[in-house]
C-alpha cells in the first residue's frame, strides 16, 4: 500500500477519487467541520491539505505573506491523534490564518513592514497560543496594511492584497479593505476557515464588509494584546473573521480571556457566545443613529440599512431613532489619538534589537536612516503627525483636546445605550474600490472608517455582517454595536441579520 | 495651519526619521493637509470634560512587584542585527 498522501496535489487526487469535489472540504463552516471531524468523516490532515491546495490555487490574491504548509501538516497530524483519542479542543483540526501582526514562535512575523525584515519571534502571542491550545491548525501568516495602518491593504511592503470579488462586467482588481485585508480575502475565498484580525479603527469590520464575510471586534480588553505588534494600544483589539456568525462566536470564545501579561485585558469570564445565537431579538430596542446618514451615503447602502431595520423589526425588535451628536468629530479625534500612540509604540524599531538596520555615521544617524528605509510612506506620515501632536507646545491643543472629545464620543454611546440595546449602521460608506483608487489622498482613504472609528474610540464591541450586494454585485455590510462586554447581544442581532439576508457567499476556489 | 520646512525638519529629527531636503516641501504639504483637517476639533466645546485616557472602564490589573521572568538572554538577542557576547552592538557613541 502506498504511503498516505501528504502533498497538496495528491490530496486533490485522493479526494477526487472518492468522488467528492475538491472544493467540498473548503466549503464547510467551522461548525460543520468540527462535527464531521468528530464523526471521522475526514481527517484534520485531509481538511488542512484541501485548504493548502486552495491557497496554492489562489496565490494571485497575495493574501499570505508566509505560508506554513509543513508546520500545518505536522499540527494537523497531532490534531488527528487528539481527535482519535477523543481529546480534541474546541477548534481541533480547524485550519486558520493568522494576521501577520500576531507574533508566532519560530515563524517570520513582519507586520507587513520592511523594518521587521527577518524577525522571527521566540514567543507566541497570547491569542494565537489560545487558538493553538484549542487545537486549530495555522496555515500561514496573512498580509495586512503595514503596521495595520490603512483601509485598503495597499500599504503592505509585501504588495497589495486582492479582493476575490469582482464587480459585474468590470475586470478591475478591487481592494479587500484593510488593514486585515489578507484575513478577509482568504476567508472569503475559502483558503482558510477563519482568520484572526485586529481592529484599531475598523480594520476587522471594514474589510469584512468589502469581502462579504463576518468580522467581530470585541470589547476593548476582551482579547489579550500581548504579542500583537502594537499600533495604538488604547484602541487595538483582536477578533475573529469568518464566513458565518456562528463560526465567529466559536472562534472568539477560543481567543478571548484574561491574560496577566496584558494589564488592560479584562478579568471577566468569557461567555459561551455560541449559546446566545439562537435567542433572537424579540423585545430588543435597536438604535438607528441619524448622524450615520450623511449626504454622501450611497442610496444602495441607505436602502440596505432600511432593509436591515425591517428584518430586525420582523424578528420582534423595536427600532428607535437615536442621536450620537459627536459622530463627525470621531475621525479627526482618531487621527490624533492613534498616530500619537503609534509614534510612541513604533519608537522601538531602531535597528538595534530586531529587524532591519541601515548603517549610519552615528547612533542617531543609524536610527534615522533605518527608520526612513524601513517604514513606508503612510507609517512615516503617521509617526510624524503623532510626534507633532505630542510635542511641547502642541500637546494640549491637539492630544489633550482629542482625549476630551473622545470622552464626549464615549458619552454619546453611554447615553444611547440607556435607550437601546444595540445600534445598527452601515459598516463602510462604499463597497470595495479599485486597487490604486484613493491612494493619493490620505483623508479620502481615512473616510472609509467613518462608521467604524466611533466604536473603537469608545471601546465598545462591533461586528460587520454581509447583508446584501450593490447593483454591480459587490458585498455590502451592516454594522452592529452593543454595550461594553455585551457581545452576546451583538451575536444575537448578527445571527438574525445573517438569517434574513441570505447573503450569497463566494464559492470555494 | 501650514507647516514650514524648518518645522518638518524638527519633527523628522524628533521622530528619528531621515527626510531628504528635497522631500521637505512635499512632506510639509501632506502633514499640513492632515493637520488642517483635524483643526475642526477646535469647534467642539470641551469645557469641564475630563480626558479619556484609555480604552477600558475597568481598573487596571495590579500584580506584586517581583521579578517573574528572565534568564532569556539568548532569546532576547536572537533577532538583533548585531547581537554578540550578550550585547546589542551599536555604532560608537563615545569618542
Amino acid at each position: 500500500m502506498r504511503p498516505m498522501a501528504t502533498t497538496a496535489s495528491s490530496a486533490f487526487r485522493k479526494l477526487s477519487s472518492k468522488g467528492a469535489p475538491v472544493t467540498h472540504l473548503t466549503s464547510l463552516t467551522i461548525a460543520d467541520a468540527r462535527e464531521k471531524l468528530a464523526k471521522k468523516e475526514f481527517t484534520a490532515l485531509e481538511l488542512t491539505e484541501a485548504h493548502l491546495a486552495a491557497m496554492e490555487r489562489a496565490k494571485d490574491l497575495n493574501a499570505f505573506i508566509t505560508m506554513t504548509g509543513d508546520l500545518a501538516r505536522e499540527r494537523a497530524r497531532e490534531s488527528d491523534k487528539r481527535l482519535s483519542a477523543g481529546q480534541g479542543g474546541t477548534l481541533e483540526g480547524i485550519p486558520l490564518g493568522i494576521k501577520d501582526l500576531f507574533c508566532t514562535e519560530g515563524v517570520l512575523t513582519t507586520a507587513a513592514s520592511h523594518i521587521l525584515d527577518g524577525f522571527t519571534p521566540r514567543y507566541e502571542s497570547t491569542v494565537s497560543q489560545k487558538l493553538r491550545d484549542a487545537g486549530s491548525v495555522m496555515l500561514g501568516k496573512l498580509n495586512l496594511d503595514e503596521f495595520a495602518m490603512g483601509s485598503a491593504n495597499i500599504t503592505s511592503y509585501y504588495g497589495p492584497v486582492k479582493n476575490p470579488w469582482k464587480a459585474k462586467g468590470r475586470d478591475v482588481e478591487l481592494v479587500p479593505g484593510g488593514s486585515s485585508g489578507g484575513s478577509a480575502s482568504s476567508v472569503a475565498a475559502h483558503l482558510v476557515m477563519g482568520a484572526t484580525g485586529t481592529d484599531t479603527g475598523g480594520s476587522i469590520r471594514q474589510p469584512a464588509a468589502f469581502c462579504g464575510i463576518v468580522g467581530v471586534k470585541p470589547t476593548y480588553g476582551r482579547c489579550s494584546r500581548w504579542g500583537v505588534v502594537a499600533f495604538a494600544s488604547s484602541l487595538d483589539q483582536a477578533g475573529p473573521m469568518t464566513r458565518t456568525v456562528r463560526d465567529a462566536a466559536i472562534m472568539l470564545r477560543a481567543m478571548a480571556g484574561y491574560d496577566p501579561k496584558d494589564s488592560t485585558s479584562a478579568q471577566l469570564e468569557v461567555p459561551d457566545f455560541e449559546a446566545a445565537l439562537g435567542k433572537g431579538v424579540k423585545g430588543l430596542r435597536i438604535g438607528i443613529p441619524k448622524e450615520y446618514r450623511p449626504a454622501g451615503l450611497g442610496p444602495e447602502l441607505a436602502a440596505l440599512w432600511d432593509k436591515g431595520v425591517e428584518w430586525l423589526k420582523a424578528a420582534g425588535a423595536t427600532p428607535v431613532e437615536i442621536s450620537l451628536p459627536h459622530t463627525k468629530s470621531a475621525l479627526p479625534t482618531y487621527y490624533i489619538v492613534a498616530p500619537a500612540e503609534a509614534s510612541s509604540n513604533l519608537a522601538r524599531y531602531d535597528g538595534v534589537r530586531f529587524g532591519l538596520r541601515v548603517d549610519g555615521k552615528s547612533l542617531d544617524d543609524m536610527y534615522a536612516k533605518t527608520r526612513a528605509a524601513g517604514f513606508g510612506a503612510e507609517v512615516r506620515r503617521r509617526i510624524m503627525i503623532g510626534t507633532y501632536v505630542l510635542s511641547a507646545g502642541y500637546y494640549d491643543a491637539y492630544y489633550l483636546k482629542a482625549q476630551k472629545v473622545r470622552a464626549l464620543i464615549n458619552q454619546d454611546f453611554t447615553d444611547a445605550f440607556e435607550k437601546v440595546d444595540a445600534i445598527l449602521t452601515p459598516t463602510a460608506p462604499t463597497p470595495a474600490f479599485g486597487i490604486g483608487e484613493k491612494s493619493d489622498d490620505p483623508i479620502a482613504m481615512y473616510l472609509n472608517d467613518v462608521f467604524t472609528v466611533p466604536a473603537s474610540l469608545a471601546g465598545i464591541p462591533g461586528a460587520s455582517v454581509p447583508a446584501g450586494l450593490s447593483a454591480d454585485g459587490l458585498p455590502l455590510g451592516l454594522q452592529v454595536l452593543t454595550r461594553r462586554w455585551d457581545e452576546e447581544t451583538l451575536f444575537r442581532v448578527c445571527q438574525v441579520l445573517e438569517d434574513a439576508a441570505q447573503f450569497p457567499l463566494l464559492p470555494a476556489v | 495651519m501650514s507647516l514650514d520646512k524648518a518645522t518638518v525638519r524638527r519633527i523628522a529629527t524628533l521622530s528619528r526619521i531621515e527626510v531628504a531636503d528635497a522631500d521637505l516641501e512635499v512632506v510639509a504639504g501632506q502633514l499640513s493637509g492632515i493637520l488642517n483637517w483635524i483643526e475642526q476639533l477646535k469647534e467642539v466645546d470641551t469645557t469641564d470634560v475630563a480626558p479619556m485616557t484609555g480604552g477600558t472602564d475597568l481598573k487596571l490589573q495590579w500584580r506584586p512587584d517581583v521579578v517573574n521572568d528572565g534568564d532569556k538572554m539568548e532569546k532576547v538577542l536572537a533577532n538583533a542585527p548585531d547581537g554578540h557576547d550578550g550585547f546589542f552592538g551599536v555604532p560608537k557613541v563615545v569618542e
